[in-house]
């Protein structure tokens, strides 16, 4: 945390006592933050935000083969193309790639990126923890695709119905690296809430109350919270997964009395807030784009977050939605087919506000735009059909069809990643100082629209026409044929819109680079406080620390009324915003052990799947990154004097991150 | 600055620092209820099972509330700490007691 | 005062010789990020020993059912329960032994509560000696708890031997990793004072510790009763 000259010192509860500046006499915090080996070391929120960003996008690129590859399958009858072993492989891999290693670290880079700058903030709390998740993330993210190599990837589907995931019926050690690839990436996530909750409750900027933070703050406030409490639940699910399967438990051995529905219920309660996780940020996205293409606030703001609020809450009571027919009862099916209706409320309030904020406003269409109204299109959609599987009996007839695909596709990449991609066109100016291309925006969404329509629209029908889900092929005389043409035909749409994607990620980049453009703090004319600093964003994001009066409060500062009333301009960014150029504002150094620490944990993974003698390497790794992290010498020693603020990232953080680790280490 | 929360924050948190011999009441007080809990495994087969899990669950309810209000002085602190907590500790309840429901009453359980 | 053991200052008194309990400036809410760490944590913790504790009570009936059924030629040793089966019929469950442990876990809270308060009033020798009592009332706690367990598994009862053995062990396994990673924690904050860089300003660092300590603490209660003193 830094701090500046007009403002009194931070003092944390008790002055540093003694900072050891050597501790163990050889390793002193590392210094530098340019350079490649800088990212490796790195706790700066922005540059875990962009790594996070480049991570899932990769794994975008994977996951998105995968569903080529299930698509060139399916495409025509009797495919050949994947045997039945390897295409349950394909289709288990693509669900956790797309859910885990995608779409969360992608609302992630934007939590971590904009979070801090969004509160007026100068990093997160806690930097390296941090540091730590996103390591830890991709440490998990590796260790699970490890598994291709290592045997077979897990092919009991992305939600491991047990006791299908028993070692009877998964032999091989596919669901071995699903399990305790997904408690490290759970890892991840839990540590990141905390950091995250912390930072919104006691690092905004002065003036500024929960109720005038961006929505987009808010819906990552609520998703975090969702996070804080559903990752322990499937933590504890893929406890018992991994001691069944490796330590000889009888938490699913039917013939001991065992019971399948323990496994749905605890993956479910994780896995129903676990979609709001993947929605919300992508609706707070579009919260912040739509109202500035629209010239327009956000109609409804406290509607806007008391939704939000609202799902989060009910988001906790409708997960046996998901078990509709898996025995559960008729009572527990009728509670939980009421409860779903209700919880299209708040994302029905949500829609409303987003159109009554376009109504009446002056629309640009740029890029950012069109994504976001995709999004309002593309998940009303997706919740129409969601709320005819509410419906239990008419659930009955949808699920395990192509129907629910249809469905969750529709709202996980028609709501959360166009959401995502409309972030990142309008961040993308301020995370890296230049525009992407509108011309190949345009491409790109227009082919990523019209491909997933036409890959997702006909699932609907086959749906009801009755082809079953996870199923290696289908029959001529099924006559699924012609559709399932057509969903493989727009797969292969969407991969060219993804291309153009990329593309303009090399063309903007190159053309930025031959002829820089100084693009300015605040391109669109936006609304939030990450707009009122330069672009790039400095790596101290703010010269000196905002101060806040109203929500939206960047916008106010450029446009005031005039006496009719009229909205009129009082100043112009680049004469009101902050230029990036103070040079003594301390931030926290950077440091190995994070990073260090994190490699302990796929280590354990493989001890587990493969020899308890590898825990002593991975004792050692994490024992050296433990220490290292509680022992290294506080942020920069000579700037201790006098200035005692940088408390929160010493000791106490092992504590943190022995804690969060625990869960970790007792897999072995 | 966020003076009036700071303000606030110092008024509620400076005095309330129990004194240890309060602390020492508060363990008596535990260990006399736990005494009491242990009691109940001796006069099982002569108590109506109903008066066992309701007295059992109660003092195990009011320990747990003691043990957070005193010790983890969650009484005394800023309430933030309390929502964190019960908000924990209330979903937890509502779904595993749905959960729990949903095996016992109506499903395969 | 420095080597009392006890302090029976009231409040008042306490305070003048206490470090003042600075309310954190530079944090919005007045609290310390680290503090607000630690509890956003415990809440989350209620979720995790909820599934855990759910999953016990759902399988300790299950199991129930399932050993009713089981025709006398089946009982090779799975029916074997937290009361009945075995070879004595009596189970395995030892309630006056493990009620010691409670009391046991229940005086490390309290001693874990001594330990902040002398820290706070610079009592130091105090300090020390109340962080080692915990530390090893923590200790005897999970040296009865292993040998609780090894008892178990000699009568019959094993991890793998049949769906209350493994959610059981799993429960109070669990319990018992939290533990001894609170030993560690408790014994980090000892090395750490004795190394002079844990005093009475740093007194919320042992506060931390101690919110974890009395959760884990807490929990036991919840499984004592729980998983102990239920009738069956």
């Amino acid at each position: 945390m830094a701090i500046t000259e007009d403002r009194p010192l931070a003092l944390e509860a008790g002055a540093v006592t003694k900072v050891a500046a050597r501790p163990l006499g050889a390793l002193t915090r590392p210094q530098s933050d340019v350079g490649w080996a800088s990212w490796f070391t790195t706790v700066d929120h922005k540059k875990i935000g962009i790594m996070y960003g480049v991570g899932s996008l990769f794994f975008f690129l994977f996951g998105g083969v995968e569903a080529l590859m299930i698509r060139i399958q399916l495409a025509a009858p009797d495919g050949q193309f994947l045997s039945e072993s390897l295409y349950n492989q394909v289709f288990t891999m693509h669900g956790v790639t797309m859910v885990f290693l995608v779409i969360m670290p992608m609302a992630a880079a934007f939590a971590n990126y904009l979070l801090p700058l969004q509160v007026g903030a100068r990093d997160v709390a806690f930097p390296r923890l941090n540091a730590f998740s996103f390591w830890c993330w991709l440490a998990g993210a590796i260790f699970l695709n490890t598994s291709w190599f290592l045997g077979g990837a897990p092919a009991g589907g992305w939600f491991a119905y047990a006791p299908n995931t028993s070692v009877t019926f998964a032999p091989g050690s596919g669901m071995d690296f699903y399990a305790i690839g997904l408690q490290i990436v759970g890892i991840a996530s839990l540590v990141s809430a905390i950091n995250l909750i912390v930072t919104v409750l006691n690092m905004r900027a002065p003036g500024m109350s929960l109720l005038k933070m961006p929505v987009l703050t808010w819906m990552l406030l609520v998703t975090q919270f969702l996070l804080l409490f559903a990752v322990p639940v499937i933590t504890i699910a893929l406890f018992l997964l991994t001691f069944d399967r490796s330590f000889g438990a009888n938490f699913f051995n039917v013939e001991q009395g065992g019971s399948p529905l323990l496994w749905q219920h605890l993956f479910w309660i994780f896995g129903h807030p676990e979609v709001y996780i993947l929605i919300l940020p992508a609706f707070g996205i579009i919260s912040e784009v739509i109202p500035t293409f629209s010239r327009k606030p956000i109609f409804g703001y406290p509607f806007m977050v008391g939704s939000g609020i609202a799902i989060g809450f009910m988001g906790w009571g409708v997960w046996a939605h998901h078990m509709f027919v898996s025995g559960v009862g008729e009572i527990s099916v009728a509670a939980f087919s009421l409860s779903t209706m209700f919880i299209a409320v708040p994302t029905g309030v949500k829609i409303l506000n987003w159109l009554a904020t376009m109504w009446g406003g002056r629309l640009r269409f740029n890029t950012p735009m069109l994504f976001a109204c995709g999004v309002i299109a593309m998940f009303t959609i997706g919740g129409l059909s969601g709320v005819t599987h509410a419906v239990a009996p008419s659930d009955t007839q949808q699920t395990d069809t192509y129907y629910i695909v249809a469905h969750f596709h529709y709202v996980i990449f028609g709501g959360s990643l166009l959401g995502m991609f409309s972030g990142f066109y309008f961040w993308w100016p301020k995370v890296f100082g230049y525009k992407l291309s509108e011309k190949w925006g345009k491409i790109n969404f227009w082919l990523m629209l019209i491909g997933f329509n036409m890959t997702f629209g006909p699932m609907h029908v086959l749906g009801l026409q009755g082809m079953a889900r996870r199923h290696q092929s289908y029959a001529k005389e099924d006559g699924f044929g012609f559709w399932n043409g057509i969903v493989s035909a727009g797969a292969f749409v969407i991969a060219f819109g993804t291309l153009a994607f990329l593309i303009n990620i090399w063309l903007s980049a190159r053309s930025a680079k031959r002829n820089p453009v100084e693009v300015g703090p605040d391109p669109w004319d936006a609304r939030s406080l990450e707009w009122s600093t330069a672009s790039p964003t400095p790596v101290h994001n703010f010269d000196v620390e905002p101060t806040v009066e109203f929500q939206d409060d960047w916008w106010h500062r450029k446009w005031g009324e005039n006496e009719e009333g009229k909205i009129v301009r009082k100043a112009y960014p680049a004469d009101i915003a902050q230029d990036g150029s103070a040079t003594d504002v301390h931030l926290p150094s950077p440091s190995y052990w994070p990073l260090v620490l994190s490699l302990s944990l796929p280590v354990i993974g493989y001890s587990v799947i493969y020899t308890f003698w590898l825990m002593i390497p991975a004792g050692a790794l994490f024992l050296a990154g433990f220490l290292g992290w509680a022992l290294e010498p506080a942020d920069d020693p000579e700037a201790a004097h006098g200035h005692a603020d940088h408390g929160h990232d010493d000791d106490h953080d092992a504590d943190a991150s022995a804690d969060a680790a625990d869960e970790g280490a007792s897999v072995g | 600055m966020t003076d009036t929360a700071v303000d606030a924050a110092v008024d509620a948190h400076d005095d309330h620092h129990p004194s240890d011999l309060f602390y020492l009441k508060i363990a008596a007080i535990l260990a006399l209820f736990t005494a009491f809990e242990v009691g109940t495994y001796f006069v099982e087969d002569s108590v109506p099972r109903w008066f066992l899990f309701l007295s059992l669950t109660v003092l195990m309810i009011i320990k747990f509330v003691m043990v957070a209000a005193y010790f983890m002085h969650l009484k005394y602190d800023t309430p933030w700490f309390r929502y964190l907590f019960i908000g924990g500790l209330v979903l937890a309840i509502g779904v595993y007691t749905i959960f729990f429901l949903a095996f016992d009453l109506f499903g395969l359980g | 005062m420095a080597d009392s053991k006890l302090s029976e200052a009231t409040p008042a008194e306490a305070t003048e010789t206490v470090t003042e309990h600075t309310v954190e400036h530079g944090t919005t809410t007045g609290i310390s990020n680290n503090k607000l760490l630690m509890w956003a944590f415990l809440g989350s913790e209620c979720l995790l020993f909820g599934a855990l504790i759910s999953t016990y009570l759902l399988y300790k009936e299950r199991f129930n059912d399932f050993a009713a059924n089981l025709a006398p030629f089946e009982q090779d040793g799975r029916n074997i329960g937290p009361r009945f089966g075995g070879e004595d019929g009596e189970g395995v469950f030892d309630i006056p032994f493990t009620s010691i442990s409670s009391f046991i876990l229940l005086g490390s809270s309290l001693t874990m509560v001594l330990a902040l308060s002398a820290i706070r009033r610079s009592e130091y020798r105090s300090f020390r000696i109340w962080t080692l009592t915990t530390a090893a009332l923590g200790s005897v706690f999970i040296a009865g708890q292993i040998y609780e367990f090894t008892e178990f598994v000699e009568k019959g009862l094993g991890y793998s031997t049949n769906i209350f053995g493994s959610a059981f062990f799993t429960l109070t396994g669990f319990h018992g990793v939290h533990v001894s990673i609170g030993i560690v924690m408790l014994l980090a904050t000892y090395i750490m004072h004795k190394q002079g860089r844990l005093n009475s300003d740093k007194a919320e660092t042992v506060e931390i510790v101690g919110l974890y300590w009395h959760f884990v603490d807490v929990v036991w209660i919840l499984i004592f009763t729980i998983v102990y003193l239920f009738p069956q």
